[in-house]
């Protein structure tokens, strides 16, 4: 229901007919566009046998399967490594000495100013690295600095009180900060946390670019396969709802996370940011909401 | 350091295909995030669900993926484009997707009380829409879509993979023709500096002018 915008009115007898009759004809119209879609499949012939054989051999499906735990284990490693580089960014980006602050700052804004793919590029090329480490530091120093800014806001976010509160009782930086103040972010920002996991997640497909062996690569093996008239079609259809359910996966959880976060007593002293991508140089009004 | 001076042309081609890159995704996206922003808050049932279907697919895909199923799959349907139409294509569907999300949330700011006071006005629903509720919107929508375009022009990178000009791409001819690697990619770094400056100093401007103030 559409209940809480400003753009409707509860809908009377009236405009409720009117909406069944836009119903229709819309839900009328989506129906013809997924009938085309189905009839281009069939017409071009991607539900043949001939195409779909190679999925019933058990070393193809071990190559997907070895191709997703590729996928997996990039994640991982980029997953750990970049909360920790985002951590060691965030604490340097904190820091009460200016030039910590200042690398920290620099590298943070160029890492998050660069595409992921040119950093893995140049680590793959110019460093001349094999593929699954050059494609897990490209994501570490992209993932690692946007996260660094989720941090840091976190941190920043929570309520004045809190922190003058605890200087207040002698506490010094550290224990101002690893006592009071992180605890308090970190819950805020899990939901966020999470949903850069997601992009970290998105972006190691583009290891494919770099010749890693992972489930997109696999899939254009067997996709290049004259055997099976290129199987081209099936293998997207078998591959996205892998990548799809599983990003999905982990956005959910970041939505349970947020939704629990605001029934919590604990997030109280934070206001929790929304996800979204990482910006260039904020307005003048600061980080925008 | 003359890796640059004696590729300008190189250089120049690769940078003019990422902004092309850039400036059509981003029209398509805009037109597309609002069309799908439209659906998702339109009072008809089917039409928020192929919204929602679409932002949360979209979402959730990662964009090589998109670029491989657009690029080398499109063809097999019999549709045959040029490769920098089918990066456009990619690209701005992907992220029209991420513009829903902001121009929806951007309508979703806007009090309750600010429709219900034009409609007791005796507002109808367009004018409502045009002088109340998007003026309101726009506001608000202007850093996010900010960022989402900036993350687009990055983006434009994955699209030198797939034999399309663009900025990354050149690092390969430079390769091949045996300049300084490192040097190569400092002056493409630049080149995406440049272009993802200038987009969040058009959007600092934009936000300034009209942004709310908060």
């Amino acid at each position: 229901m559409s209940g809480g915008t400003a753009l409707y009115d509860v809908p009377g007898p009236l405009a409720r007919r009117r909406h069944r009759l836009y119903g229709v004809l819309a839900t009328a119209g989506i129906l013809a566009l997924v009938g085309w879609a189905l009839y281009l499949l069939f017409d071009t012939g991607q539900f043949t046998a001939e195409k779909w054989t190679p999925f019933a051999y058990k070393g193809i499906q071990e190559m997907l399967l070895r191709g997703l735990a590729n996928t997996l284990r990039a994640f991982g490693f980029a997953a750990v490594l970049s909360l920790g580089l985002g951590t060691v960014l965030a604490v340097g980006r904190l820091s009460d000495h200016r030039p910590v602050r200042w690398v920290a700052t620099v590298l943070v804004e160029f890492f998050r100013a660069m595409p992921v793919l040119v950093m893995i590029f140049f680590v793959f090329v110019a460093l001349k690295v094999q593929p699954l480490p050059a494609l897990v530091t490209g994501l570490t120093l992209y993932n690692g600095s946007v996260l660094a800014e989720v941090f840091r806001t976190g941190v920043d976010s929570v309520d004045r009180g809190q922190r003058e509160a605890a200087y207040a009782l002698g506490l010094h930086k550290t224990q101002v900060m690893t006592y009071v103040l992180v605890p308090q972010a970190v819950r805020a920002m899990l939901p966020t946390i999470i949903s850069q996991l997601v992009v970290a997640l998105k972006d190691t497909s583009l290891g494919f670019l770099i010749t890693y062996e992972e489930l997109l690569h696999a899939g254009k093996l067997i996709a290049g396969n004259l055997d099976y008239g290129l199987p081209f079609i099936p293998v997207v259809m078998i591959i996205s709802p892998v990548y799809i359910g599983m990003c999905m996966l982990l956005s959910w959880f970041a939505t349970w996370v947020a939704k629990r976060e605001r029934r919590s007593l604990k997030t109280r002293a934070v206001e929790v940011a929304p996800a979204e991508p990482g910006t260039l140089l904020a307005g003048p009004a600061g980080h925008p909401r | 350091m003359n890796v640059l001076t004696d590729n300008l042309g190189r250089y120049g081609e690769g940078l003019l295909g990422t902004v092309e890159l850039t400036v059509y995704a981003s029209l398509l996206a805009l037109v597309l995030g609002f069309l799908m922003a439209a659906f998702r808050v339109a009072p008809v049932a089917s039409l928020r669900a192929f919204g929602t279907a679409w932002v949360t697919v979209l979402r959730n895909t990662p964009l090589t993926l998109l670029f491989f199923a657009v690029v080398l799959g499109l063809p097999r349907f019999g549709v045959v484009l040029p490769f920098q139409l089918f990066a456009v294509l990619a690209l701005g569907c992907y992220t029209s997707a991420f513009i829903c999300e902001a121009v929806r949330s951007g309508i979703n700011t806007v009090p309750v009380g600010q429709g219900e006071a034009a409609r007791s006005l005796g507002m109808t629903f367009g004018q409502t829409l045009g002088a109340i509720v998007l003026p309101q919107a726009f506001r608000s929508v202007i850093p996010p879509i900010g960022s989402t375009l900036i993350a687009l022009a990055k983006n434009s990178a994955i699209a030198g993979s797939f034999s399309v000009t663009e900025l990354l791409g050149t690092y390969k001819t430079l390769n091949e023709l045996g300049y300084s690697i490192i040097w190569t990619f400092v002056w493409i770094a630049v080149g995406y500096l440049i272009v993802t400056l200038t987009i969040s100093a058009v959007f600092n401007v934009l936000e300034k002018r009209w942004g709310v103030a908060r």
